[in-house]
């Protein structure tokens, strides 16, 4: 029956479609390699990147390092259309074969995704292009933001954006950078680099086969919003910070300001310096380099890195411990008789005349008194008891210790123990007070650093305690988020008393003492003069230290100033930084004529090959006020130099090969 | 309409003596026995077809209007439209017509299909559009129908036996005739369609062997795409060497053993020629889209790039679909030819498993209806028409369904009802509604 011939075609109708719904069954169902291959083809991540915090003054007004947006300029080389390439050459200032390298590489890279035609437009030149592009098709402007730093100063301190290392992402434990990320290099960017970054955000957009977006994906359910980084408030006076940067030009060394009642730090100068903006535009990799064969070395932050001898400043903690101790009253009278130590004073004073005319015997006996202060009769034994609780008195200053500013890479310095000596004479009591002497008038093995010495002074100024120095103090405003050990006092062990002596006779020093030569009328600085024995390792100059604060009975400003190859600490140190604390608590200048002369003074070593630090050289000319033809300043404002406008388009723009929608 | 509320006329009585009466009114377009799931089943598959041209050009960045003209889903909606318009020609029409009329439709279209191998447009490589204002329409699409008007009409004549070979060569011819002239425009996709009468052949009394040894070729075909040639001598071998064991003893003959001997060394050379045909006789094009059958990868942008985006997409629509207008793959032109040949690949995506399923059941019932309206006519004209509609749209369903999820060769032929474009949308409509009218005229004359 033919008929019946239905069924065999309706059954074979059938047998097909169940097949057919096997197959789907299997393809929707069961596997998920598709789906997987859908995702992988049509969504892509597209990262936000959030604007990264601001660094603010003291004040909060004025800004240390800002964003400044600036615009990329893409090409769709798809939807260009020029009918006058030459007139657009001129408009964009680029060679007629630039342009046309450009648009070859954007076209080899995709017609219709756009390629990155010219980086790094300022807001000047965007605007002057900016109604020409009109008329330009397929020219689209990227806003996205460069570091700037509108007071051009504190470069090591502040550091650096640039983009991430290889090794960083590496090493990174949670991934988070990516190839090509920006990351703070160095400095409070490198610090608070979690605070200033914010969040990154995710967007998932719909792409085409080509790559074009299609808009948001699920309506952005699954995005993350981009948080924008904290700015930083900090603790730097950007008047006396710059005012600090004139005075160091010309020297190596470094200036560092704390308020004592607080710890922040007002100032941080690290000489020879250089202005941060150079870190920050298209050249960086050439500046970096050049910085980096400074003999100079101006990317070493000296307040922070460096590790100076105190010299004599050292003697005030001597003479506050040996006071603790008991082995030493305010009237103690030494001669210089008995000391192997040479000295430019007259000899037999007390205290507070030793400290003003820095007397090296006096500091010597008084070191030696504070060792010997025990039962041990053995002279060896009886050092190494007396060397373990000075070790103990000095670290509380911080000496030989990371302080905990917030910046990475403080240095321990050195601060030496029983061990130490133990390990460099050879054995337990193979050494005793004579060979450690040095100790007692800051030299020797000590090393501290510049940051560490204006945290003594800071302890002085407040009578016994101090706050951890920090350059924050606070994100967003003045205080808030600040981590409690930047609020908490640090005792010395030091009883309020033995610190009258010591601040008189740091009066003394300005007044009639080691620095009588610079005292400044206006403000009654108290300080302690140094000269870090340098000449000594092969150099022809020491350094010169001074550390103080000021005002002697409020003080406001707590300094220490370090300047390389300068000599006497009175020399060059005090004055600068009475000129500091007097720009400080005045506001101004008054002594203008110690300013020009100190702006003026010119104390780089000679730099001829390169390695100024390991051998003496024969030295020029000291103080010369014309020096390199450079004009005496009679305006004691510094101007830090205007940094020249920069010529539209000098770099050479080029497309970038991963610009726009960088998947992952 | 009253077969839309299903309220039988009022002055209906199943009587002989008001013949006159129904004769005149059978002409009456709004008075005729439609059949309405057919009807029911046919909007669907046209509004299920349009949603997902549109959702397959909608662009979620400017919101693409369902309306827009300058898309693909705008033109559809005029397309179907234009479609309502000729099937109510067709029911306006005297039924007498198509049976009168067939060999004129059928040499018409000839001398189309013979117009556009001088006159065509070349559109992709093949000369088979007439270009009519910014329109293009394809013969071929048409040629469809008018052969299985022109078969119908032949196989209607009293004393037509398909198993005699003269009656057979005769239909062979009327179907050979357009599928020259559409291979010579180089549409070998509408040529392969022809291959759909064999159904309603089948039906009509064609020797079973003859569809069971063209459907163990094509088997056999795939099989040598897929393993070497050794392989399937051995299977054969151990295919024959099984039905001989398991026949009845009693059958175990000499003649017996000797045709199945005759079998087997049939397969062997269909395998080997097979073989031959693929890598010498095939261009290069035409061998990957086979080869891209059993093996994606081999042309990976080519050819492989659209089986495997296809298949991407419909299966990242996982049990219940992304969703209306929410596909990627589709959308984001990662499958080609989208709205047309892969529209399926929408449908996958958005709607997934469900949806697919509730489309192929679609399909099955429309098929199956048709056969079971077609076993109803009285007239074999109606009959083998029937048939004819049934295997035309089921082989597109299989071929154009099965290239999307890798069961068959990427053949450009589009899914009935579903797939954007105007011949395609047109002459299935049409096709259908011929066969809907000789139905609905049957239900006429069943009356009395």
């Amino acid at each position: 029956m033919l008929e019946n011939r239905k069924y065999v075609v309706i059954g074979f109708f059938c047998l097909i479609g169940v097949l057919y719904l096997a197959r789907l069954f299997y393809l929707q169902v069961l596997d998920d390699n598709y789906s997987l291959g859908a995702s992988k083809n049509s969504i892509k991540r597209v990262i936000e990147v959030p604007y990264r915090g601001q660094i603010y003054d003291r004040t909060g007004t004025k800004l240390l390092v800002d964003n400044t947006p600036v615009y990329d300029l893409y090409v769709t080389p798809k939807q260009v259309r020029i009918s006058d390439t030459a007139a657009f050459c001129r408009l964009m200032n680029i060679a007629r074969p630039d342009f046309d390298s450009i648009m070859g590489l954007a076209v080899n890279y995709s017609k219709v995704k756009p390629s990155l035609f010219m980086r790094r437009l300022s807001k000047e030149d965007f605007a002057r292009i900016q109604d020409a592009l009109v008329d330009y098709r397929g020219f689209s402007p990227k806003i996205s933001s460069m570091r700037t730093y509108p007071s051009h100063t504190m470069a090591t301190a502040l550091g650096y954006v640039s983009e991430v290392s290889r090794k960083q992402l590496d090493e990174q434990e949670y991934p988070y950078y990516r190839q090509g990320d920006y990351i703070g290099h160095g400095g409070l960017e490198q610090q608070y680099e979690q605070e200033l970054r914010g969040r990154r955000g995710v967007k998932f957009m719909m792409q085409n086969v080509h790559g074009v977006n299609k808009g948001s994906w699920k309506d952005g359910a699954y995005d993350t919003v981009a948080v924008a980084g904290q700015n930083l408030i900090t603790g730097i006076d950007v008047d006396i910070q710059r005012f600090a940067d004139s005075l160091m030009q010309h020297k190596v060394g470094a200036v560092i300001a704390i308020d004592p009642a607080t710890g922040e730090i007002l100032a941080s100068v690290s000489g020879p310096t250089f202005d941060p903006e150079m870190l920050s535009t298209n050249s960086f990799s050439k500046s970096y380099s050049s910085l980096l064969r400074n003999p100079y070395l101006p990317l070493f932050n000296r307040p922070i890195m460096a590790s100076y001898r105190p010299g004599s400043t050292f003697k005030l903690i001597q003479a506050l411990l040996a006071q603790q101790d008991g082995t030493l009253s305010p009237h103690t009278v030494y001669g210089h008789a008995g000391s192997p130590m040479r000295c430019h004073c007259r000899g037999g004073q007390d205290l507070r005349g030793a400290i003003g005319n820095s007397c090296n015997p006096y500091f010597y006996q008084v070191f030696r008194r504070m060792i010997y202060n025990n039962a041990e009769r053995n002279t060896f034994k009886a050092s190494a008891i007396g060397l373990a609780k000075w070790h103990e008195g000095v670290e509380k200053f911080g000496i030989g210790q990371r302080l905990g500013v917030d910046l990475p890479s403080e240095r321990l310095g050195n601060l030496p123990d029983v061990p130490y000596y133990d390990k460099m004479y050879g054995g337990a009591n193979r050494w005793k007070f004579s060979y450690v002497s040095s100790l007692s008038i800051g030299e020797g093995e000590l090393l501290v650093s510049p940051l560490k010495l204006a945290n003594l002074a800071a302890a002085i100024a407040n009578r016994g305690w101090f706050i951890t120095p920090h350059y924050v103090r606070g994100f967003g405003r003045a205080g808030a988020g600040l981590p409690a050990e930047y609020t908490q006092r640090h005792e010395t062990g030091i009883d309020r008393a033995y610190f009258l002596p010591v601040i008189d006779g740091m009066r003394r020093t300005m007044v009639n003492g080691s620095a009588r030569s610079v005292n400044l009328s206006t403000i009654d600085l108290c300080g302690k003069t140094g000269t870090s024995q340098n000449a000594k390792f092969g150099h022809r100059y020491d350094h010169s230290v001074f550390v103080g604060f000021a005002p002697m009975n409020d003080p406001k400003i707590a300094i220490a100033v370090f300047v390389e190859n300068a000599g006497w600490g009175s020399d060059v140190a005090a004055p600068i930084a009475a000129l500091i604390a007097e720009r400080y608590i005045h506001k101004r200048t008054i002594s203008k004529h110690v300013a020009n002369r100190m702006m003026n003074a010119y104390y780089l070593p000679p730099a001829e090959s390169g390695s100024m630090y390991r051998k003496p050289a024969p030295r020029r000319s000291r103080t010369d006020s014309t020096h390199n033809g450079q004009p005496r300043r009679t305006d004691s404002i510094p101007t830090p130099k205007a940094v020249a406008p920069k010529p539209l388009m000098t770099n050479q723009p080029r497309p970038v090969q991963s610009a726009g929608l960088a998947g992952n | 309409m009253w077969f839309v509320v299903g309220l039988p006329p009022e002055n209906y009585t199943l009587t002989t003596t008001n013949y006159k009466f129904v004769m005149p009114r059978s002409n009456d377009p709004f008075s005729q026995d439609i059949d309405l799931l057919t009807l029911v089943l046919y909007l669907g598959c046209v509004t299920m077809g349009w949603l997902n041209v549109y959702a397959a050009v909608y662009s979620p960045e400017d919101h693409t209007s369902l309306f827009d003209f300058s898309t693909n889903a705008g033109k559809q909606m005029m397309w179907i439209g234009t479609s309502a318009i000729l099937i109510i020609c067709i029911m306006v029409v005297n039924h007498k017509f198509f049976d009168s009329f067939a060999y004129l439709i059928y040499g018409f279209m000839i001398l189309l299909l013979l117009l556009v191998l001088v006159a065509g447009a070349n559109v992709k490589g093949s000369r088979s559009w007439f270009k009519i204002g910014s329109f293009l329409l394809q013969p071929a699409e048409f040629s469809k129908l008018a052969t299985a008007l022109a078969l119908a009409k032949y196989i209607d004549q009293p004393g037509i036996n398909l198993s005699k070979g003269k009656d057979l060569l005769y239909v062979c011819g009327i179907i050979a005739l357009p599928c020259v002239l559409i291979l010579a425009s180089n549409e070998t996709g509408s040529m392969l369609v022809f291959a759909s009468f064999v159904i309603m052949l089948y039906r009509e009394g064609l020797p079973g062997w003859i569809p069971a040894v063209g459907i163990s070729v094509v088997v056999l075909f795939v099989l040598a795409l897929m393993f070497p040639l050794l392989y399937i001598f051995i299977g054969v071998i151990v295919l024959l060497g099984l039905i001989v064991l398991l026949m009845p003893r009693y059958n175990r003959n000499v003649s017996n053993l000797i045709s199945l001997g005759l079998v087997g060394v049939g397969m062997m050379v269909v395998v080997v020629g097979v073989d031959f045909f693929v890598n010498s006789v095939l261009q290069k094009h035409q061998r990957n889209r086979i080869k891209v059958l059993v093996d994606p990868t081999v042309d990976p942008l080519g050819v492989g790039w659209n089986v495997t985006q296809a298949k991407i997409a419909i299966g990242s629509g996982r049990l219940h679909g992304k969703g209306f207008l929410e596909g990627t793959q589709t959308k984001f032109d990662f499958v080609p030819e989208q709205s047309t040949d892969f529209i399926f690949c929408t449908i996958g995506e958005e709607h997934g498993f469900i949806g697919s399923a509730v489309v192929i059941a679609l399909f099955l019932g429309l098929l199956a209806r048709i056969i079971v309206l077609a076993e109803k006519q009285r007239s074999r004209f109606a009959r083998v028409y029937g048939y004819c509609v049934a295997g035309v749209i089921f082989f597109h369903v299989m071929v154009n369904i099965g290239m999307t999820i890798g069961l068959m060769p990427v053949i450009g032929i589009p899914l009935p009802f579903f797939s954007y474009g105007g011949s395609s949308l047109w002459s299935f409509s049409i096709l259908l509604f011929i066969f809907i009218k000789l139905d609905a005229r049957r239900n006429a004359l069943a009356r009395w």
